[in-house]
This record gives structure tokens, sequence and C-alpha cells, in this order.
């Protein structure tokens, strides 16, 4: 597979010319955070930042997506028809994505792609992206990859992955798609002997920068309903306030809702991001709830992606360690502990 | 690439009021497209995402046999927005049906059985379905005794009562039909809750399977009559609600544990259920 090398100097202009091929995502200072936007004039770059605030998910599954449009105009022979939207679906690529960010949408893809259903709003979107993705130098203390799957310089889910050696980065192809992406780069040479050298090193030392402690290698034994019985659980939730900061910034949570709105004689059937955070997630008709207590809804995010998904899946967990709830959480509840509450458990 | 949030487009073909208090009806819907009630091919136990541009969708057992051809139908009670809308609507309208979805009863298991159903108020819909699919010519010399204990509070709460009349006159399904309670003189059938009426009427377990659709009340109470006369957890088949939106297990909050209600379910057997975390 290709390696190159870019001098830091010139990587803005390879970009540029990349444009023509793709719609280019890259991280952008955004007042004290970053997040992932168009490359445009407007937008410079910062491939020095640690994570955004909010996970590239957004590109791949917008927080709101028009699914359908429909005319509820009386003298339409087609009105309360739903019909589909003209979409686009140019290639886009993602550069400068953390690997925990990529190898959240393999998890998500379990649940978008199956062998009974396949959405394809979320599918044909995910295929017309290429990750280019950057290691991580040097791990935020809120980070976890490494315990659960992933690391710092971890290829899945990429199809390139940039090593940042200083002054270069240097950039080998993982995938067909990678290779695609590295043949349209005008620019860079022939990676050498050297960077190939300082690259692998950067590789093998970061992981161990990865401290945390979260034990998962218990959780699939466990017992659903006695963990879900739990005497700790309406501790852990005690603080939880239920805003849903940490549905919305977390890049491997996927729950959605659907709306119809109208205005005049068009409506379109909307699909938002929702969160399980939310009482009205499992809000019945008849006004019956089966979580109206918050404690109840705290232990679902956590069962749900530390044991419902394991069991379902037996490829570890709903988590790529990015570290974002745990940094973000208002009052401070982190899922590294509720985790080893649960593996150690009994 | 299907797209299975897209519904198919479907005519109001008749809309019948089942309750005196008017909060249930029943709506006969036929496909625009005939190439659609093909692909609509469905299984008794199963539902259907009713679709209502502008308003909405909603999940809704399907009250048809497949043995009924030409339309589906669909028995809904007046509860929210979209139901609201629905029982404004009229016979023409245009409306959308998404599905078949879910998980059906266990027919294969319940070949050679007796089958006793036991339903209570307006949870009878998958059951008419499942009558109806049992007693056609075709489908009846499959099962053995079918016995069916159906209540309601009032006479005049009943779902299809002119087919309940019809069906306690043969002879090759016994109907124990009873109401809570009632002040009418020429009520002819039983007065009793379900379950108690089910403790007079079902008096073996014998080769026998029981499917049990009703509100909660009647579930917690007739579980112990049924576990009493020795049905086994896997032989007592339930047919759970929930909140749903997407219908096919991915908008993710109809779970029940590790098992989505729209897909791995509705249908759940008390043996799965005592597995299941109790959520719901």
């Amino acid at each position: 597979m290709t390696e190159k090398v870019f001098l830091k100097d010139e990587w803005l202009q390879v970009l540029e010319g990349l444009k023509e091929s793709y719609r280019l995502f890259v991280p952008v200072r955004d007042g004290d955070f970053h997040t992932f936007k168009e490359l445009d004039e407007a937008n410079t770059p910062d491939f020095t930042y640690a994570n955004t605030r909010l996970s590239p998910k957004g590109l791949v599954y917008p927080q709101s997506e028009r699914m359908f449009e429909f005319s509820v105009d009386k003298k339409d022979p087609d009105a309360h028809i739903l019909k589909e939207p003209e979409r686009d679906y140019a290639p886009r690529a993602i550069v400068g994505i953390r690997p925990c960010d990529a190898h959240a949408f393999l998890i998500v893809r379990r649940n978008f792609d199956n062998p009974e259903y396949q959405d394809p709003f979320w599918i044909k979107r995910y295929e017309a992206t290429t990750l280019v993705g950057l290691g991580c130098n040097e791990p935020a203390s809120t980070c976890f990859c490494t315990r659960v799957g992933g690391g710092p310089f971890d290829e899945k889910g990429l199809d390139v992955l940039l090593y940042d050696l200083e002054d270069s980065f240097c950039a080998r192809a993982l995938t067909d798609k990678g290779e695609a992406f590295l043949d349209k780069a005008q620019g860079g040479k022939k990676a050498d002997e050297a960077s190939l050298k300082r690259a692998e090193e950067l590789g093998l030392s970061a992981a161990d920068k990865v401290t945390a402690e979260v034990p998962t290698d218990r959780l699939k034994e466990k017992d659903m309903n006695e963990l879900f019985e739990a005497p700790f659980w309406e501790e852990v939730a005690f603080s939880c306030i239920n805003c849903g900061t940490c549905t919305y910034l977390c890049p491997t949570c996927w729950c959605f809702d659907i709306q119809d709105e109208v205005s005049g004689a068009q409506g379109d059937r909307i699909r938002n991001w929702d969160s399980c955070m939310f009482p009205l997630f499992t809000l019945h008709g008849s006004g019956h709830n089966p979580r109206d207590k918050k404690f109840q809804r705290v232990r679902q995010r956590f069962m749900h992606k530390l044991k419902y998904y394991v069991d379902k899946y037996d490829d570890g967990v709903q988590c790529s360690g990015c570290g974002r709830c745990v940094r973000y959480c208002p009052v401070n509840i982190d899922i590294r502990d509720v985790c080893a509450l649960m593996n150690n458990f009994g | 690439m299907d797209n299975p949030y897209l519904p198919y487009p479907v005519r109001i073909d008749e809309v019948v009021t089942e309750t005196e208090d008017r909060n249930i009806k029943t709506f006969r819907l036929v496909f625009l497209n005939p190439e659609d009630e093909k692909k609509f091919s469905y299984i008794p136990g199963q539902f259907a995402e009713l679709s209502i541009a502008g308003k909405g969708e909603i999940p809704i057992g399907i009250a048809s046999s497949p043995t009924e051809k030409g339309s589906v139908t669909f028995t809904v009670n007046k509860t929210g927005v979209v139901t609201t809308h629905l029982h404004n609507m009229q016979k023409d309208d245009i409306m959308g049906i998404r599905g078949p979805l879910g998980n059906w009863y266990p027919w294969e298991e319940m070949e050679g059985k007796n089958v006793v159903i036991i339903g209570g108020g307006f949870a009878f819909t998958t059951l008419r379905s499942s009558i109806v699919y049992m007693l056609d010519p075709e489908n009846r010399p499959k099962f053995k005794d079918v016995i069916v204990v159906y209540g309601a509070r009032s006479p005049g709460l009943l779902l299809y009562r002119n087919e309940l009349a019809e069906w306690e006159k043969r002879d090759d399904i016994h109907m124990h039909i009873t109401v809570d309670g009632t002040d009418d003189p020429d009520w002819k059938y039983n007065v009793g809750f379900v379950p108690t009426i089910t403790e007079q009427k079902i008096t073996s377990s014998d080769n026998a399977i029981a499917i049990v659709c009703g509100p909660p009340i009647m579930i917690k109470f007739t579980q112990p009559v049924l576990e009493k006369l020795g049905f086994p957890p896997d032989r007592i088949i339930l047919s759970l609600e929930m909140r749903m939106k997407c219908g096919i297990g991915i908008c993710g909050r109809c779970n029940i544990g590790d098992q989505y209600v729209c897909k791995d379910g509705p249908v759940f057997s008390l043996a799965q259920l005592k597995n299941m975390p109790p959520e719901y």
C-alpha cells in the first residue's frame, strides 16, 4: 500500500488540490473548542487539536435529516404519498479524524447495516466517505481507547492513517479508498525509511500513554438480569441531570426520533438525534412509561453500551474510548468507573 | 437499496366504529399499487406502522388474517396525535403502511395442539387475525380444540361483536365472551373478569398453548391461573407493546434488555420474558 510523506508547509495546498475530488471536512478551532467544518476560505484547519467536542458522527449521520417529502395539497393527486428527495452522496473525506472516532463508525454500522434491515441514508453517506485518520501522539487524560479494542494509532475503520512527525505527515494508505485518496493528492514524496521508522516508534509509544484502568473482560459472563438489578444504579444516577450531553457528543450513540413537519402545503418526514436520557423517549400513548424514573434511564445507557451490545455482538463494548462524556458531563459521571462497577459486580 | 422507512401508499376503503364510546375504529385499507399487496405478505401476530403524512406513524397490530385477500385491516384506539387524526379520516383518504413488522405467534409449535386464546379489551386485534386464520378451512385441521376467552369492561366495548356472535354459533371453536359488568338484561354471555372466566372455563393445559393479549393488569391476574393449570412458561405466549418509531430495530427506543420489541418481538413467551429485564 502507498506510503507518502507530506511536509506540513505544503499540506494545506495538498488539501486544496483534493477539493476537486472530495468535499473535505477538517478540524477547525471554534472558540474554546474544535469542530469539523468544510475546508474553505473561512475555515483554517488546525491539526494540533486533541479532539473535537462534538464527534464527527454528524458528518455521516446528520443531527437532523430529511427522510421524505410530501405534499398535503388537496389538488395534488400525489398528496399524502411520501417521496424521497434529491440527495447528495458525492465523495467526501474527513481529514484528521482520530482513530477512536473511526472505530466508532464500525460500531455504529452494526446498527444501521444488518442482515434484516439496511438504512440507506446512513449506509450511502458512510460509503461515500473516506476517513483519513490522524494518530494521537499525546492521548488525553480522559482517553481510554486501548481498553476498548482500539488505540491511538489503531487502523480499524480508517482508509488512511497520518503520523504527525512534527515537520511532516507520514501517510499510509490502508484500503482501496485510501489508495485512491493518496493517488489524487498532488505533492508529497514516497515515504523514506527514516520517516517510516519514526512513525512506527510513535505508534508504539503512544499506546503506553493511555493510563486509564477500564476493565471490560468480565462483562460478557455476567448475568444480564443480575446486573440490571444491581444495587449501585441509584447511586450512579444520583447526580445525573438527564441533560443528554453524553449521548449527543458520543460517537457510538445512535438513537433517533422521527417527526413530520408541515409548512403550508408541503411537509417533510425528518429524523433527529434522540436520547435515552429524556423521559419522552419511552413514553407510551397510554401514559405508561417503563423508564419514568431517572435511575432507570441512566441504567439503560450503561447497560446498553456495556452489556446488551456486548451480549448481542460478542465483539466488545459499544464505546471507543474517546472520553468526551467523561470530559463534558456536567456532573462528572465517569463511564470508566461505571464500567468497573459493572465488570467487578458480584 | 430498498428503503425500509418508505410506506406503501394505501386508500381507506371502510371505516367501522367498533365501540359505543366511539374511541375504537376499524380501518380496512387497500393498496394503491397491487404489487405492494404481494410484498406485504404477513403472518398473524405481526404489526405494521400506519403512516399519516404530516402527523407521523403508529405501530398497530394487524387485525385481518392473511386469508382475507384484497385489503388489510387495523383496529385503532384513539389516544394521541396520529390516532386522533386517523379517527377523523374517511373512506377514500390516502395514507401509508409500512411492514409487515415484528415476529408472529408460534404457528408451527401450535400445530397439533389445543389453542387457548385469552384477550382483553382492544388488545384483541391480532387475536382476531389468529382466529380467522385458524378457522379458514385449509388451516383448521392443523389445530385441535380452539378455545377463546375474550372480555371487555361492558358489552358496548367489545370489538367485532358481529363476528363474535357468529363464532359463538360454530362448533369448531369454543367462545367464552365476558364483560366485567352489565345492566343489560338481555346479555347472553358471561359476566366476570377475564382471569375469573379463564379459571372457570379452561380446564386443562394438556397439549395446549395459551396466547394472552391484553392490558397489563389482565395479564398479571391471568398468568397465575394458567400456571396453576400447569401451563409451563414456554407455552404461555404474550404480545407486548412499546413506544416505537422506526419499527425495524434501528432507532433504539423499544428495547427490553438486548431485545427490540419491534424486531425480536412483539411476541414473546413467558419463558423468554423471565430472562429479560423487567422493564416494560
